[in-house]
């Protein structure tokens, strides 16, 4: 490799971690532009520069799809930033996407060296970096698709599960066709993720991307509904379908008053603002909640719960709040969306927990009663569990308050679908390796399996899919590998 | 890109569509509905379907223009497009043989009742229909739904067709001649399926309702559609559109359906302002070649 990093490790230490440049707080906190510019050229190399090449890099330990990463960084530093991006899509086809959202300090940069003592490499802004580079470079080499193999494949569900599945199969030769629910392509990317963080171009560049490679999409259909997964394989002659259906049902508290005009799961005001864009009203339909001057809560400590929160502090809530029943610790949000959020000037409401939502006459939401919280002893996912504490109950005011403590699987495919074996808590039940499901030809992943996780892993079970979708096409042999029923 | 083959006017701001969609007419089920995006900037709304044909791949609906968008709708006409319509949706209606049923609807919730009824004819029951409407120019369908029934009767608010008085009192006559009903379904406005609940349910007459609360996904996605039966939170689009009628809390539905009244009117208002220019931003994007053959 030429220009390679001559820098003593001690003089690599020295170099404090580029800042990734941001809209101001109080000018973000009224758009919905991106939030993160995203590093200059220079920057991206000054960068590269830190890592101290370890012989084995955690960094690539960590990361759930196992991108090279540290060939990555060495090509960033090179200044061979199309190659980069070329090393980057060998295990992730959506780099521009987990560059934005993966949790990376929990992944790639929880496991860089520098970062016990200092500050890790920003993986994370590099990655971003050179995908987009090689995006706005216009230079994005398609992959040649092998010749047609005659076969064909029905993958339900687009989000980057269904996404990075389709990518892989049109490279082997097989017809690919996505079918989607909704009437855009996306999933959880479109729909969920807020444009602030996540560009929708960037979502419709990579769609736009596959359709070029030869991927049919259809909109607007519900599988299970529309058309069944035994009709797709019978009558449209599909050799093998990919279920990648996502986690979309919203998990309500249960709590009284949660029908009070002004209470929103996530999902709901998530998807007016974001698929909708109700923000936009009235030059789009769709109506949203006028969060102006009124008091916002949102119950949740995970990323949906600070989309939500940063998203109603943007149309304009007088306070908006993000209650959470354990600390500050134990929120499973990246860190970068906390940080942004109390920039942006989102309160939060830690160790409280929503007891019943009070309303007036009219059936509008006025407050919710909540009572405090304290942490006792580690619960089954290693967190302390938070104990309420008698008597402190409290009520706390809100016009809207915004339910994100998770989703669950949605049930359509799985109801209309008898052979379809699943777990007790209604999710597709596949084997680890191959992703083959209890029916023939039938293969499942991304959140539908594993319940809500991350891009990462959703993207990663697509490519997996693939490789054993294509092994079974190629030797139309199942039993084997196929999920035994629980 | 969904063509419109055929537009008609079948009453006071009603008009019915008949639509290509293949994939929808061959699934549909009486009691099943869609949900349609009119164009790019359109909300998605749910509507009921009247009648498909599996083997013309066509489903027909039927709207009143009363918000923005289906007062949109209703300014389409054949050879226009419909950018997105999204179903079969929800459980089909229950179809066995009761014995005597009553078919309650109300103006263009007609419309989804017809398939109800006509299936249930055919599955041996003896139909009764009651139609209501505020006035003569709301009675929409009035062929089929005689066409769909053993024994029918309109009702107009003013009297100024079929006999004057809600359907609630020709339901009254019906139990008070002594005429036993063993199944009753009711579509319509909410007050009017809350009178029907409340004539049914000390009777023990099993009644189902078809709710049309405000959706977004229409797939179980965003809980917007939420309900209350009983003590149970339930999701309109997907454990609906129908339940029973004794366990609905027809008071909660109209609070939440009053959620987004102002932000209707305002939209609606701009729509009439500016007609003719929303209409010709639409048309603007229908397919070209298409267009012109049409
Ligand atoms: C608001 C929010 C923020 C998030 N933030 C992050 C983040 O910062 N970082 C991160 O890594 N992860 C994040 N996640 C999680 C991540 O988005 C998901 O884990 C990931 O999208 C799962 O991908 P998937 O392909 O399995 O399913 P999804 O993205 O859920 O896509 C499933 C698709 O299938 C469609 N579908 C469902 N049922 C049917 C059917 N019957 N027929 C046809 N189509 C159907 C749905 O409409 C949807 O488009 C976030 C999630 C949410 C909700
Ligand atoms: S309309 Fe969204 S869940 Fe029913």
């Amino acid at each position: 490799m030429p220009n390679k990093n001559t820098l003593p490790n001690k003089e690599r230490m020295k170099i404090a971690r580029t800042r990734m440049p941001e809209l101001a707080p109080d000018v973000r906190n009224k758009s919905f532009e991106e939030v993160n510019l995203g590093l200059c050229a220079e920057a991206a190399k000054t960068e590269s520069t830190r890592c101290i090449a370890c012989s084995r890099p955690g960094c690539v330990q960590k990361c759930p799809v196992g991108v090279k990463i540290r060939e990555v960084v060495d090509l960033v530093y090179a200044g061979d930033f199309l190659g980069a991006a070329a090393k980057l899509r060998e295990d992730n086809s959506l780099p521009a996407i987990t560059g934005r959202v993966c949790p990376q300090e929990n992944q790639c940069e929880g496991g860089c060296l520098l970062g016990k003592k200092g500050e890790s490499v920003a993986i994370g802004n590099l990655e971003r970096f050179v995908a987009d580079y090689e995006r706005l470079s216009g230079q994005l080499g398609l992959p040649v698709n092998a010749p047609s193999t005659g076969k064909s494949v029905a993958i339900v569900g687009s989000g980057p599960a269904g996404l990075s599945a389709a990518g892989d199969l049109i490279q082997k030769g097989h017809r690919v066709r996505v079918f989607e629910a909704l009437h855009e392509i996306g999933g959880v990317l479109l729909y969920g993720i807020p444009e602030f963080r996540l560009p929708k171009e960037i979502v419709r560049g990579e769609v736009e991307n596959l359709r070029k490679m030869g991927v049919e999409f259809e909109t607007n259909v519900v599988v299970g509904k529309s058309v069944t997964i035994d009709e797709l394989m019978r009558d449209e002659h599909y050799d093998a379908v990919f279920v990648a259906t996502g986690a979309g049902l919203p998990i309500f508290l249960g709590v009284p008053g949660e029908h009070l005009n002004g209470v929103y799961s996530s999902n709901e005001f998530l998807t007016r603002v974001n698929l909708m864009r109700a923000y936009k009203f009235p030059e789009y339909d769709e109506p949203v909640y006028d969060c102006r001057d009124k008091d916002v809560i949102v119950v949740g400590g995970g990323n949906t719960a600070m989309d939500a929160v940063r998203t109603a502090k943007r149309l304009g809530a007088k306070t908006a709040t993000l209650v959470y029943r354990r600390s500050a610790q134990e929120m499973p949000a990246r860190a970068e969306e906390v940080k942004h959020a109390r920039e942006e000037g989102v309160q939060f409401r830690m160790l409280t927990n929503p007891l019943e939502f009070l309303g007036d006459e009219k059936g509008w939401l006025t407050g919710a009663r909540c009572i405090s919280m304290e942490l006792g002893e580690p619960d089954a996912s290693g967190r302390r569990s938070p104990v309420a504490i008698p008597g402190s109950e409290h009520v706390l005011p809100a016009n809207m308050a915004i339910i994100g403590v998770g989703t669950t699987a949605n049930p359509l495919i799985q109801s209309t679908t008898p052979d379809l074996a699943t777990t007790p808590r209604r999710y597709i039940q596949a084997d680890p390796e191959s992703l083959r499901t209890s029916k023939r030809g039938v293969f499942a992943g991304g959140d539908i399996v594993t319940g809500s996780a991350t891009v990462i892993l959703a993207m990663g079970a697509g490519r997996k899919a693939a490789a054993s979708i294509h092994e079974y096409l190629t030797t139309g042999e199942w039993e084997t590998k196929a999920a035994t029923k629980a | 890109m969904y063509k419109i083959l055929e537009a008609r006017s079948v009453g006071f701001k009603i008009k019915q569509f008949v639509i290509q969609a293949p994939r929808i007419a061959r699934k549909q089920q009486a009691g099943q509905f869609i949900i349609l995006r009119l164009h790019d900037r359109g909300e998605r709304i749910p509507l009921t379907i009247k009648s498909s044909d599996p083997e013309a791949g066509t489903v027909t609906i039927a709207a009143q223009a009363i918000g923005k968008t289906t007062s949109l709708l209703n300014c389409l006409e054949a050879g226009d497009y419909i950018k997105d319509i999204v179903g079969p949706l929800g459980h089909p209606s229950e179809i066995k043989k009761f014995g005597t049923v009553a078919i309650i609807a109300g103006s263009v919730g007609t419309a989804m009742a017809l398939p109800t009824a006509n299936a249930l004819r055919k599955a041996g029951n003896h139909v009764i229909f009651i139609e209501g409407a505020r006035n003569t120019e709301m009675v929409v369908f009035e062929d089929e739904v005689r066409a769909a029934s053993n024994e029918t009767y309109i009702m107009t608010d003013d009297g100024s067709y079929g006999e004057k008085g809600l359907v609630t009192k020709k339901l009254n006559d019906l139990v008070a001649e002594g005429r036993k009903i063993d199944f009753v379904l009711a579509v319509g406005p909410v007050p009017m399926m809350r009178a029907v609940a409340q004539v049914t349910t000390p009777l023990g007459i099993k009644t189902m309702v078809s709710l049309n609360s405000i959706m977004v996904d229409g797939t179980g996605m965003c809980g917007g559609c939420r309900v209350l039966i009983g003590k149970n939170a339930m999701f309109a689009c997907v454990d609906g559109p129908e339940f029973d009628a004794s366990l609905v809390n027809f008071e909660l539905l109209m609070q939440r359906n009053a959620m987004y009244r102002d932000k209707e009117a305002e939209s609606l208002k701009l729509f009439e302002e500016n007609k003719e220019k929303e209409l010709a931003q639409i048309r603007a994007q229908f397919p070209k070649q298409e267009a012109q053959r049409a």
